[in-house]
């Protein structure tokens, strides 16, 4: 009897310590942000003003609008490790279009609308091979798109034989350089983005599709979801993504180095998935997330810039924060 | 005999098409390289085709053993470029020391996959990316983001320089590696645990088979060879280069691939995974070839989109012949 009674408080500690857990697993990455604003605040000069605000909106943008595609693909239990060399392929087309050395311009606007659109079209259609190989083939998804990973970039060298291509065309850098209401335009296009990829997870059929291939393909096919159409459709949706943010570099950088652009973002991109919460084995998509794991990153990377932390060392915080937020997700899920 | 292990674990064999098709093609592009090019056979193409390309064959083997287990691992090109480094900031000490500079800091890197993997259950994907990551930033920190020369006295250039009996003494190590390799996975039990493990983790953990113990060896072994990469690396160009081994590990896989081991795991040949490697090799040799020749002009972008389309044209044909192709399709 006595024994029972001293027992009996134990366990209560260690379920308080297990909600905390928990907490952190499901709000991990806003905590994150939270501690990372607050670090800036403190520790970085100048953090709270609209220029540093602005050049941090700019650099997460491209990384943003790859992870959404991602998160979809994510979703449904698939990886897209094709995006970089995507972007590098939209990098180099744009302006081969606008300068017209692909077809004559009979107008310089004409070459505009083609460079806004053919390179992401291009994107999206290589996106459909991704999805093609791992449907009919049933190829896994890492290696599906380790095809075009090895391939793409290769393909965006041909095309412009290496070559840095380096131009000036205010029509066309809109997108990179333009401002709306005080702030660039990718930011706008960047959250525009988020709104409508949050709304097609929460309220279209399309979004509970996604999930359902995600969280259990067998019975998602059992109740009549197209699985492979709904696949097919994640990684062109994600290949067109990464052809706006292929576009939407070159026009910040002025110039479009197949050997760069895009080099390493499909890493960004998963990182920023993964902190955001939504599970790398599929069944959710948490859009808001993504947002704030992108975000993090961004933090990260400009706290220890400012702080005049090398970056190799950066590269080893990054590391630990993709381990980390990985780790707490475990810790969370039930059972 | 690996095919027959796999089959005792209840993997599902290759045809034998598939399996050797590699070796077939392999033999093929040599025929062809034979008779088209004048000094395809000739000792200077032979040698240093073998001398580059065992980096790559022994990134490749480490990387077959991970993916046998159902695994993988992003980490090998930057581990390599971090063992470069470590070895040619040891090779003033002698040649012993570099190498086993190299090899340890290959060892430390598997470990720490390990611990992520094994210990931490976190995804082999994230864990090995993250991985490279951190070795890639130790890498450049250590070299003070330039390259490190290494030291000519002591006899460390032998390593990736040097000849024994006619041949490069980095194709000797990698012969060596790939005879061990081949050995582990098919007299020993920890092979048969690697492959079971790859077959069906569950099952594998229900038969008492010691799973956690055979994926802490092959990250660890993965690691050391691509730290014994490095090591090469550093002795063979005079340097250790803190961001070589960019694409190293999409090499490594590709050969895995090639070769015939099945990406889902639980089976898988060493062998063959030589012959994986040495083809992807022989395309880019071949090209340089076909250059020469002047009737063409590919540059060396061209070697990615035909790696790219070789590994496509190689899942394809392995996701045909073991019927796996999807019936679902609309």
């Amino acid at each position: 009897m006595l024994e029972r009674v001293a027992v009996a408080p134990a366990p209560a500690p260690v379920r308080r310590r297990a909600t905390i857990t928990e907490f952190l697993a499901r709000h991990g990455a806003v905590v994150a942000l939270a501690v990372l604003l607050l670090l800036a605040l403190v520790a970085t000069p100048n953090f709270l003003s609209l220029r540093t605000l602005t050049v941090n909106l700019t650099q997460v943008a491209g990384i943003v609008v790859v992870a959404l595609g991602m998160t979809l693909v994510v979703a449904t239990g698939g990886i897209d490790l094709s995006v970089g060399s995507l972007m590098a392929i939209a990098g180099a087309l744009a302006p081969m279009l606008f300068l017209g050395q692909l077809v004559p311009l009979p107008a310089p606007w004409v070459g505009v609308a083609l460079a806004l659109t053919v390179p992401v079209l291009a994107t999206g259609a290589l996106g459909w091979i991704n999805g093609w190989l791992v449907t009919r083939y049933r190829i896994q998804p890492i290696v599906a798109t380790l095809v075009l990973l090895i391939a793409g970039r290769g393909i965006a060298q041909v095309i412009t034989n290496g070559n840095l291509q380096a131009f000036r065309n205010p029509a066309f850098q809109v997108i990179g350089l333009g401002r709306l209401l005080g702030l660039p335009v990718q930011v706008w296009l960047m959250a525009a983005l988020v709104l409508v990829f949050a709304l097609v997870v929460r309220r279209t059929l399309f979004g509970r599709q996604v999930l359902a291939v995600g969280g259990n393909e067998r019975a998602a096919r059992l109740a009549g979801v197209p699985v492979a159409r709904v696949k097919r459709l994640v990684y062109v949706i994600s290949g067109l993504c990464a052809g706006v943010a292929g576009l939407v570099v070159i026009a910040i950088n002025s110039a479009s180095d197949a050997n760069l652009v895009g080099l390493g973002m499909e890493l960004d991109a998963i990182a920023a998935v993964a902190v955001g919460g939504t599970v790398l084995s599929g069944g959710r998509a948490r859009i808001g997330g993504t947002l704030v794991g992108a975000l993090v990153i961004q933090m990260v990377r400009y706290i220890l810039l400012a702080l005049g932390v090398p970056d190799a060392a950066a590269l080893v915080a990054k590391a630990g924060l993709i381990i980390g937020a990985v780790w707490l997700q475990r810790q969370g899920r039930p059972g | 005999m690996s095919a027959s292990g796999a089959r005792a674990f209840g993997g599902r064999a290759l045809p034998l098409a598939g399996r050797y098709g590699v070796v077939a093609a392999l033999a093929l592009l040599i025929l062809f390289g034979v008779a088209r090019y004048d000094y395809f056979l000739g000792a200077f193409n032979v040698l240093s085709f073998l001398r580059y390309n065992s980096m790559f064959a022994l990134v490749s083997l480490g990387m077959a053993f991970v993916i046998m287990s159902g695994g993988i691992d992003l980490s090998v090109g930057a581990v390599a470029a971090l063992g470069s480094v470590a070895s040619a900031l040891a090779s003033g000490l002698g040649w012993a020391p570099g190498l086993v500079a190299g090899l340890g800091a290959g060892l430390g890197a598997g470990l720490l996959n390990g611990v992520l993997v094994v210990r931490l259950r976190i995804a082999p994907f994230i864990a090995t990316l993250a991985t490279m990551l951190a070795a890639n930033g130790c890498a450049l920190l250590l070299a003070n983001n330039e390259s490190v020369s290494v030291s000519y006295d002591t006899g460390f250039t032998e390593i990736g320089q040097g000849d024994w009996l006619g041949l490069p003494v980095p194709a000797w190590i990698a012969l060596l590696a790939y005879a061990a390799g081949s050995v582990v996975l098919n007299v020993t039990g920890l092979g048969r645990t690697v492959l079971a493990t790859g077959g069906g983790e569950d099952a594998a953990r229900l038969m008492g088979l010691r799973v956690d113990r055979a994926k802490w060896a092959v990250y660890a072994a993965s690691g050391t060879l691509a730290g014994m990469a490095g090591a090469i690396l550093a002795a063979q160009f005079g340097a250790g280069q803190p961001i070589e081994g960019v694409g190293w590990e999409l090499f490594a896989i590709a050969a895995v691939v090639v070769g015939g081991t099945l990406l889902t795991g639980g089976e898988g040949s060493v062998g063959t995974t030589l012959a994986g490697a040495l083809l992807l090799g022989l395309i880019f040799n071949i090209l340089n070839f076909e250059n020469g020749r002047g009737f063409i002009s590919l540059s060396a972008y061209w070697q990615s989109v035909i790696r790219g389309l070789f590994l496509l044209a190689v899942v394809v044909m392995q996701a045909k012949l073991s019927g796996r192709a999807a019936a679902q399709d609309t």
